[in-house]
């Protein structure tokens, strides 16, 4: 079996369990494309040493009722692995190493994966393109000149160019389905409270949830199920009935009734996202769903809501990292010298521009106008949905407003690479599950994502959806693996 | 300074000035763990050894809330009969220091567990309400240690995140011996409750206090200034006296005071600012993102209320009406929860008026010269009890008693074995004590002369000389009677 790479999560798992393939074998594969893949920048830390070792001890004594047999898998290095470096994508963490692990990948490793690296991402996950990264912009396996999306970008660069069978990454405003709609590849950000918080490095408190990363629907299910436990570590993981969301996965979604909501037209959106949500709405009558034209009426206070929510936990979040207890420390005169010179080296132009929005919204005198509006446009938004999944089962939007951009093309435009984030945002300001599945592409053949939200703990749902349309739509990733020398 | 009545004035020229304060106590919590982590509490333990990953803010760690501490700050707040918030909120108090991990404190800043209640103090001139603004449950923070390295500050997370109550007074309080008897109060309720044990040594009760002055009569505040972390009674009082006076010396001459958080030096005796309303945080509160706004059901709270013990102020009640001890004596038995038990146990088999006097006087005497607490008492209250009925049934004089008390009081022995063992039993046979008197008179005929001839005072001569010779056993009043006939 030549290209174990090319495989499905489902098909690996498969011959593992009928023992055509043994972890060792699968881990090696996806071990040496990922060695052979270093310019895309995808690993931030590799742990192919431990990771042989213990898919020889599976194979000297497998768990075949596991979900993830022997599967190697690597993850975003937002999520703390116990004795692993884990740096968020910054210098400030770049010497940390937990004694902890986090609920997420404890799950995982529950289930029989193998860690086999700590992917890239933008520092503290804040950017849409994993170009704030302290470890280095990652390059799209479409186009080598192509971000891959962030802040997740390592993780979908990663799936995409097929050196992790699949992996997880996190969603404060779209982290994860933005990078699958630039990759070509499926993206799940969970209802909040559905996966547990603990131990992942906190961006947005209020907004962050964990969730898969996979080549297609069914892989980005069997994912889902296992991560998401409900967790006492965790202050807001809800405790409700999750499906075994694989198992119970269907394409019969007849009768579904799919929202289309007005508001989602921006001004200056493409003429080729127009057509790519245009096509997704055939599909999903072919797929036997009815249409509904709704309105979401505060989607365009959604952007400016978000980034004042989002910096404003993050300022807050961010204080811990003073050099007192771990990580970089700059040495200072005296203990506030020490602060400015460590917080100032130890994080990057976007982090501090997010901590001094943060900081500043949260004033004396600025709280009322900024933050405590932002948290009521919130509940409006939130109110606008409830109202909508009254009618509807589901909505259908696009994932982004363009096709990925080019490395370079917006570090200096802030504002403009924030609107990248205008179609998911709305969705973690109101606590939704949002799937991003590839749909087509654009006229350069770069790949173009659809979005399904669905109500709170729906997650069943959107799957269904998506599995059905993703049958429709057939998407094939043209990937020539340009960077294999 | 006016001596009219308590009350507290300060006098310049012909003005006089009226005190106000306000405290804002920090009242630790007992609880084995701490307010959002499992670590443990223990005062005293080596540094850094109770500290969680979540205590010392570790990357993606979490808090979740302490259900029992909870509890204990919604018990407070019926001791202090306040109103109990069903939905309070955790806030973040964010400011950076080297012992405070997390970069914030989480505490409650709009959205208190508990609301307004009272407390009654009990002055020399009567009761005297002080109102409760509210109750709030917040972490504490580490500690950093200055003076271990001339270069360095050491940090000791142990109390990081222990739990506190913040119990934010009205501005009632109008003198050094009111905010006394306020702390007293509060540290006795909390007591009797198990809320805190009201350690001051260890920091278990500490205060802010805010002063201000204003002419007497008037019904505007003065300007305030806040005196940060005061740890003791004393200090609190010698810390208000200095401020009111300085205060009262600006505006005598003129000048106006300026709104600032000072501290006190309690070497010089004096409050020293420590930094202006300007320059004073910006905490940039907000609802912690982490946690879930706090809601407690009717239930939960009517299940609370039925473990309250009585409270200091129901029991002094009880102990008027129903042993009839005078309100000094009562408010002295109900002060602290353990002297109230000991009396308790004491009158169970005794004589409450006796046992009253013996606790308040003798005992109290005796421990304080021992520098014990009532809990550390040599005397059990059983056998306190003993010597009550011993007294009581005339088996020892009251004289006699206070030997035995000695003796008990160098380890709790039972006084009855004292008294057979050093042969102290009180000499009520009359044959006998007749035997004695007449050797007595027999002794000292020339004054038994003079006695007869009217020099009455001399009873007491004799009185004594019975005693003596008794080795103070002889039953007194049984000498009083058998010499009065034989003179």
């Amino acid at each position: 079996m030549s290209d174990v790479t090319k495989q499905t999560l489902s098909e690996l798992v498969e011959n593992i369990k009928s023992k055509k393939l043994s972890s060792s074998e699968v881990t090696k594969a996806f071990i040496e494309r990922s060695q052979k893949s270093k310019e895309l920048n995808t690993y931030i830390t590799e742990d192919y040493e431990n990771a042989l070792g213990k898919a020889k001890k599976f194979d000297e004594k497998p768990n075949l009722n596991q979900k993830l047999p022997g599967i190697p898998m690597a993850v975003k290095d937002l999520f703390c692995t116990k004795d692993l470096r884990t740096t968020a994508g910054s210098k400030i963490l770049n010497n940390f190493i937990p004694t902890y692990e986090s609920t997420v990948t404890q799950n995982i490793w529950n289930e029989g994966a193998i860690l086999i690296g700590k992917l890239n991402c933008d520092e503290f996950a804040m950017g849409s393109s994993n170009e704030t990264s302290f470890f280095g912009n990652v390059q799209n396996p479409i186009d080598k000149n192509l971000v891959p999306g962030g802040s997740s970008g390592g993780s979908s660069s990663a799936v995409a160019a097929q050196l992790t069978p699949i992996t997880i990454g996190t969603d404060t405003g779209g982290s994860i389905r933005q990078p699958a709609s630039f990759t070509g590849t499926v993206g799940l950000k969970p209802t909040y409270g559905s996966c547990s918080r603990y131990g992942i490095v906190a961006f947005a408190s209020s907004l962050d949830q964990a969730g898969p990363m996979a080549q297609n629907v069914k892989d980005c299910a069997l994912l889902q199920e296992v991560i998401s436990t409900y967790d006492e570590k965790d202050s807001t993981s809800i405790d409700f009935k999750r499906n075994e969301y694989s198992k119970e996965l269907t394409k019969d979604i007849k009768g579904k009734k799919i929202g289309i909501p007005k508001e989602y037209r921006v001004d200056g959106m493409p003429k080729e996202i127009e057509n790519l949500w245009k096509k997704g709405i055939e599909y999903a009558k072919d797929c036997g769903a009815e249409i509904i034209d709704i309105s979401l009426p505060h989607t365009n206070y959604a952007l400016p809501t978000y980034y004042i929510v989002a910096p404003a936990e993050a300022s807050s979040n961010l204080a811990r990292y003073d050099g007192v207890k771990y990580g970089f420390r700059a040495e200072g005169e005296n203990l506030i010298d020490m602060y400015e010179k460590t917080r100032s080296e130890g994080f990057g132009a976007e982090v501090q521009r997010r901590i001094m929005i943060g900081t500043y919204v949260l004033s004396s005198g600025y709280y009322d106008a900024y933050y405590l509006k932002a948290q009521k446009v919130r509940k409006l938004i939130k109110n606008d949905f409830d109202d909508v999944f009254k009618k509807v089962d589901a909505i259908l939007t696009p994932s982004t407003p363009s096709s990925a951009f080019k490395i370079g093309e917006k570090t200096n435009d802030p504002v403009s690479m924030y609107l990248n984030d205008i179609f998911t945002v709305p969705v973690n300001l109101a606590g939704l599950p949002g799937i991003s599945i590839p749909a087509g592409h654009d006229a350069k053949g770069y790949p173009l994502g659809l979005q399904i939200i669905g109500k709170a703990f729906d997650e069943q749902n959107i799957l269904n959806i998506a599995y059905a349309m993703e049958e429709k739509i057939n998407f094939k990733n043209n990937i020539t693996d340009w960077w294999i020398k | 300074m006016s001596k009219n009545k308590s009350e507290y004035l300060i006098n310049r020229h012909d003005n006089q000035y009226e005190v106000v304060i306000g405290l804002e106590v920090h009242a630790q919590v007992t609880s084995h763990s701490k307010l959002f982590s499992t670590s443990a509490t223990k005062f005293g333990a080596e540094p850094n050894t109770q500290v969680s990953l979540v205590d010392a803010a570790f990357p993606g760690m979490l808090p979740v809330i302490n259900e029992y501490c909870v509890k204990q700050a919604i018990k407070t707040g019926i001791g202090l009969k306040a109103k109990i918030n069903k939905r309070s909120v955790f806030d973040r108090k964010n400011y950076f220091y080297a012992d405070l991990p997390q970069g914030y404190q989480i505490s409650q800043f709009k959205d208190p567990i508990v609301g307004e209640g009272k407390v009654i103090l009990d002055m020399p001139d009567g009761q005297k309400e002080v109102g409760i603004e509210r109750l709030h449950l917040e972490q504490d923070a580490g500690k950093s240690i200055h003076d271990l390295d001339p270069k360095n500050t050491f940090v000791d997370l142990n109390r990081s995140g222990v739990a506190l109550m913040e119990i934010v007074s009205k501005p009632d309080l109008r003198s050094p011996d009111e905010v006394n008897a306020y702390i007293k109060k509060l540290r006795s309720i909390m007591r009797y409750l198990g809320t805190c044990d009201g350690n001051m040594q260890e920091g278990s009760l500490r205060a802010d206090v805010n002063v201000s002055v204003r002419k007497k009569g008037s019904k505007e505040f003065g300007t305030r200034c806040e005196i940060k972390n005061v740890n003791s009674i004393k200090f609190m009082q010698m810390a208000i006296e200095y401020e009111a006076n300085r205060q009262v010396d600006l505006i005598e001459d003129g000048q106006t005071i300026d709104q600032e958080t000072r501290l006190f030096d309690t070497k010089k005796n004096e409050t020293r600012s420590m930094r202006s309303k300007e320059d004073s945080h910006d905490y940039r509160y907000f609802p912690d993102p982490d946690l879930l706004p706090l809601e407690v059901s009717d239930d939960f709270i009517e299940n609370l209320k039925s473990e309250i013990p009585e409270l200091p102020d129901e029991k002094k009640k009880r102990f008027i009406e129903k042993f009839k001890l005078s309100p000094y004596e009562a408010n002295i038995l109900v002060s602290d929860i353990e002297t109230s038990n000991y009396f308790e146990n004491v009158i169970k088999k005794s004589d409450v008026k006796l046992a009253t006097n013996w606790i308040i006087g003798e005992l109290f005497a005796a421990l304080n010269e021992k520098n014990l607490e009532i809990t550390e008492s040599p005397i059990s209250a059983g056998n306190l009890s003993k010597l009550i009925n011993l007294i009581k049934d005339g088996t020892i004089s009251g004289k006699i008693a206070k030997t035995v008390f000695e003796q008990m009081m160098e380890g709790d022995k039972d006084p009855k074995k004292i008294v057979e063992e050093k042969g102290l039993k009180q000499e009520s046979d009359p044959k006998a004590l007749e035997a004695l008197i007449d050797k007595v008179i027999d002794d000292n005929r020339d004054k038994a002369t003079e006695y007869k001839s009217g020099k009455v005072k001399l009873f007491g001569f004799f009185v004594g000389q019975v005693m003596k010779v008794s080795g103070g056993k002889a039953n007194p009043q049984l000498v009083n009677e058998i010499l009065k006939k034989k003179l």
